[in-house]
């Protein structure tokens, strides 16, 4: 690819601008909110002793499940790839299928399997105490979140240069040793990776901690909204809450800088030998079975037997959430779509600092917690553009901008395929540039829309915050009923719609897969 | 397999073998034929050794099998009188340098270089790696990482790493195969003269029959698992064993003839021989062992002019010849000339056997 000095096509430029600004601005109002009142009722707001609790308590709660992720899939990694464990890839499915979880759902599967009520309780005769609090909280997140740090470990081990390995032994490490000296370092990069998506998880998490009453930014940030609506304060909660985000992403590329750990020379295609477990084995399986039951077979459990107790008078208005929540889905990622195609295209045909940047503020709408984001919105718009307040247009909008940053992956990859000579081919042919791509380009990247279109459409289904905060009065969805009736105890009358969810889920995290193995 | 007497002029022969391999067979799969097949070789202390074969012949599996990242069907491996065949990787002392060099990219250099001396004292380690460092010319690059050097200067880092333990014998996996032309030469200079100056002893693994020549002092011909030939360098180009080595180590003819006592009949006349034969017989003369006569029955086909010498491409009754004449040579394609041998042939097989 050139990196070229061409000027970029306005109708590009236009759009990738105006996706960016859809970003930047709420989040700048929200700024501009923030500091709207007088010196002393800031420094009152700000120095606060709550801020400080509940910022120990986002922090103890991040770092504990960072902590309980790593533990769980470090070994899990190892075991799928560098053992003669049997049936690797059927455990590798396996382990990768609690993604398929919100962890809302995840929450209300774990709150309806246990306490005197509970499916445990009811089927096995097991009175499990009910989670509750920071361990409540903690459990849910880290059974629901280790994947994506279990994905990304994989992925560590499978690329790393087995050679490597044998040079430390030639030079006389036993393997453990050359596990902790040659292997473990050289994860760094994969720790960081997921252990960024799991903490942007628990940061922008608020169904899990309001369902478990953990008190967290998130957690009262809604309090703030729902019950006394100081908007000063929830701006300046929302403002806490994008720093500590901040934070988190700068620590990572701080982590990160330095760490380039790309093969040197030429690397061989030789796979490592997998080591024989031997008597470990039976240890191995335990672990194994952690994830698996408290993610998937409990889950599910619990989703079914309540399933079968549900008020049948109330089918309604499970249809009716399941039509709202496509209702505002679909059009969501038709925008996300547009907003993010001309960001993907400016990325990969004309690279450059500015493109990038552009690049980066759909991943900052993407990174930012969605509670305070929605609260972004709803000042914005209730100051800029009043008619838009408590529609479904705000709403769509929003997934649009949130999760702008998903529809960019696929498409980006459509078009490294898509050879700039073909394109330039159609030019030299007579057509415009605009033409040029349509005739040219577009046709080779319908794969890549459709899979955008559709991981937008399935995330903007499960997505519970924005659709609290933005939703129109009256509007429910089914990620919005499920918290409704979880935080009764209703779980009978959220069965349905927590495996509607569940299934769209599956079908996004499938989805997501098969992207992943097409790149 | 054929073994050569040892040469009595190098002085590094007559020392009992540092490293011995014995009938050392690999198969990957029962049902496929060995992949190393009952090798047997051995290396005097500080002597450099070549183990030289076209790609899949099975030399970088015999390198693994010494190193012991394989392990063998059958076999043995000796380090000064020590039987490692059944050793873990770690505790056997050899040291190895990969094809790709396998540095550790999240160490400096210096700490790739340190990685094998954990036994030493902190204070000596350093001294160490200071002497390995400056041993390879590689003192300023000391904090860099891996990454950050050129392909030669990564190659000397892998040299260092491997010998900095102090091993009796190192291992070197195709080492400059991954360096450009430009550069391999030179490389190869600076690393032979480094193995020598240290006095270790190196078995090289390699597809590239100059560089074999070149760097050895030893080389054995590799062909489907088995030696071949075992031998100097010297020896074993002038003194071919099989067709496949004659043609491997560098450009020969093969002209089949009849042989009785120190002469053979062929295609070109009479013919001397390197050493008496009888019956049918398979003979090598190399290019430049043949001179070209004018007036004869050969033609000359085409004439390719590389400066320091002239190659001649002559048929003579069906069959083509090479030949390498000086750069006077006056002949033209299309000219009548006389093919003689100027050295005695080499037999290297029955002739209607392989040619």
């Amino acid at each position: 690819m050139r990196a070229s000095r061409r000027p970029i096509p306005w109708h590009f430029l236009i759009p990738a601008l105006i996706a960016g600004a859809g970003v930047l601005l709420p989040l700048a109002y929200l700024g501009v909110r923030a500091l709207e009142a007088d010196p002393r009722t800031l420094a009152e707001l700000v120095l606060r002793e709550r801020n400080l609790r509940l910022l120990l308590n986002t922090v103890a709660l991040l770092v504990g499940v960072l902590l309980g992720t790593a533990l769980l899939a470090l070994p899990l990694a190892w075991l799928t790839t560098r053992s003669d464990l049997r049936g690797k890839r059927f455990w590798t499915v396996l382990l990768t299928l609690p993604l398929a979880v919100p962890g809302f759902v995840g929450a209300y599967a774990l709150l309806g399997a246990t306490g005197p009520s509970g499916m445990l309780e009811a089927v096995l005769g097991i009175d499990w105490p009910r989670p509750w609090g920071y361990w409540g909280a903690w459990g849910v997140l880290v059974l629901f979140t280790y994947p994506y740090l279990f994905l990304n470990l994989r992925a560590g081990l499978l690329g790393l240069d087995p050679s490597l390995e044998e040079a430390a032994q030639s030079l006389g490490y036993r393997r453990m040793e050359v596990f902790l000296k040659v292997v473990l370092p050289q994860l760094r990069p994969a720790f960081y990776a997921g252990g960024l998506l799991v903490g942007l998880h628990v940061l922008g998490d608020f169904g899990v901690v309001s369902l478990m009453r953990y008190e967290t930014f998130s957690y009262a940030i809604y309090l703030q909204y729902s019950a006394s609506f100081d908007r000063v304060y929830a701006a300046w909660l929302s403002l806490m809450l994008i720093g500590l985000t901040g934070g988190l992403l700068w620590l990572e590329s701080r982590l990160l800088s330095g760490l380039s750990f790309s093969r040197v020379g030429l690397g061989s295609a030789r796979l490592a030998r997998p080591v024989p477990l031997g008597p470990w084995r039976w240890l191995s399986y335990p672990l194994l079975l952690v994830p698996v039951v408290g993610a998937l077979l409990i889950p599910l459990a619990t989703m079914l037997y309540w399933a079968l107790r549900f008020p049948y008078e109330n089918r309604v208005s499970v249809t009716e959430a399941l039509a709202n929540s496509a209702q505002a889905a679909a059009p969501a990622a038709l925008v996300a779509v547009l907003l993010a195609l001309p960001l993907a295209y400016l990325g990969v045909r004309f690279p450059s600092p500015f493109s990038r940047l552009l690049e980066r503020t759909a991943y900052l709408g993407y990174a930012t917690p969605p509670l305070a984001f929605a609260l972004a919105l709803i000042f914005f718009s209730l100051r800029g553009v009043p008619f838009l307040y408590q529609t479904l247009a705000l709403l769509v909008l929003a997934y649009a901008l949130h999760f702008m940053a998903e529809a960019i992956g696929p498409m980006r990859s459509a078009l490294y395929q898509a050879p700039p000579r073909l394109e330039e081919a159609a030019r030299n042919l007579g057509f415009g540039p605009l033409q040029a791509f349509l005739k040219a380009t577009f046709p080779l990247l319908w794969r890549g829309v459709l899979a955008s279109l559709a991981l937008v459409f399935l995330s903007s289904v499960k997505e519970l915050p924005l659709t609290f905060l933005l939703a129109p009065v009256g509007y429910s969805t089914l990620a919005t009923q499920i918290w409704a009736y979880t935080s009764e105890a209703m779980y009978a009358e959220a069965a349905p719609y927590a495996l509607l969810i569940v299934l769209f889920s599956a079908c996004f995290v499938g989805l997501l897969i098969s992207q992943e193995r097409r790149r | 397999m054929i073994e050569t007497a040892p040469n009595p002029q190098t002085p590094a022969q007559a020392l009992e073998p540092v490293l011995r391999v014995e009938g050392l067979t690999k198969r990957f799969h029962p049902s496929i034929p060995a992949v190393v097949d009952h090798v047997s070789f051995g290396v005097a202390p500080g002597e450099i050794f070549a183990l030289l074969g076209p790609s899949g012949c099975g030399k970088t599996t015999t390198l693994r099998l010494i190193a012991g990242f394989e392990r063998p069907d059958g076999g043995q491996v000796w380090l000064g009188g020590e039987n490692l065949t059944h050793r873990p990787p770690e505790k056997r002392g050899i040291g190895f340098v990969f094809q790709d060099y396998a540095l550790f990219p999240h160490l400096s250099v210096f700490e790739n270089v340190a990685f094998g001396l954990r036994n030493l004292s902190p204070a000596r380690r350093r001294e160490r790696v200071e002497e390995v460092l400056s041993l390879v010319g590689l003192t300023v690059f000391r904090d860099r990482r891996p990454h950050e050097l050129s392909g030669g200067q990564q190659q000397r880092v892998a040299l260092a790493r491997a010998i900095a333990p102090g091993p009796k014998v190192v291992l070197l996996d195709e080492p400059f195969s991954s360096l450009d032309a430009g550069l391999r030469q030179a490389t190869r200079d600076e690393v032979r003269e480094l193995l020598k100056r240290s006095g270790i002893g190196a078995v090289l693994v390699t597809h590239d029959q100059e560089e074999a020549l070149s760097f050895a002092e030893r080389l054995a011909v590799m062909r489907a698992g088995s030696l071949e030939q075992v031998g100097t360098p010297e020896e074993v180009y002038a003194r071919p064993r099989t067709p496949f080595v004659a043609q491997f180590l560098g450009r020969t003819n093969l002209i089949p003839g009849e042989a009785h006592g120190i002469e053979a009949e062929t295609p070109l006349g009479s013919v001397r021989l390197a050493e008496g034969a009888l019956g049918p017989v398979l003979l090598s003369l190399r290019p430049e062992a043949l001179a070209l006569e004018p007036g004869g029955e050969g033609v000359v086909m085409s004439r390719e002019f590389k400066g320091h010498d002239l190659t001649y491409r002559v048929r003579l009754a069906g069959r083509d010849y090479v030949v390498q004449a000086d750069p006077h040579c006056p002949c033209r394609p299309g000219d009548k000339v006389r093919l003689e041998a100027r050295d005695p042939a080499v037999v290297v097989g029955r002739s209607g056997g392989e040619a």
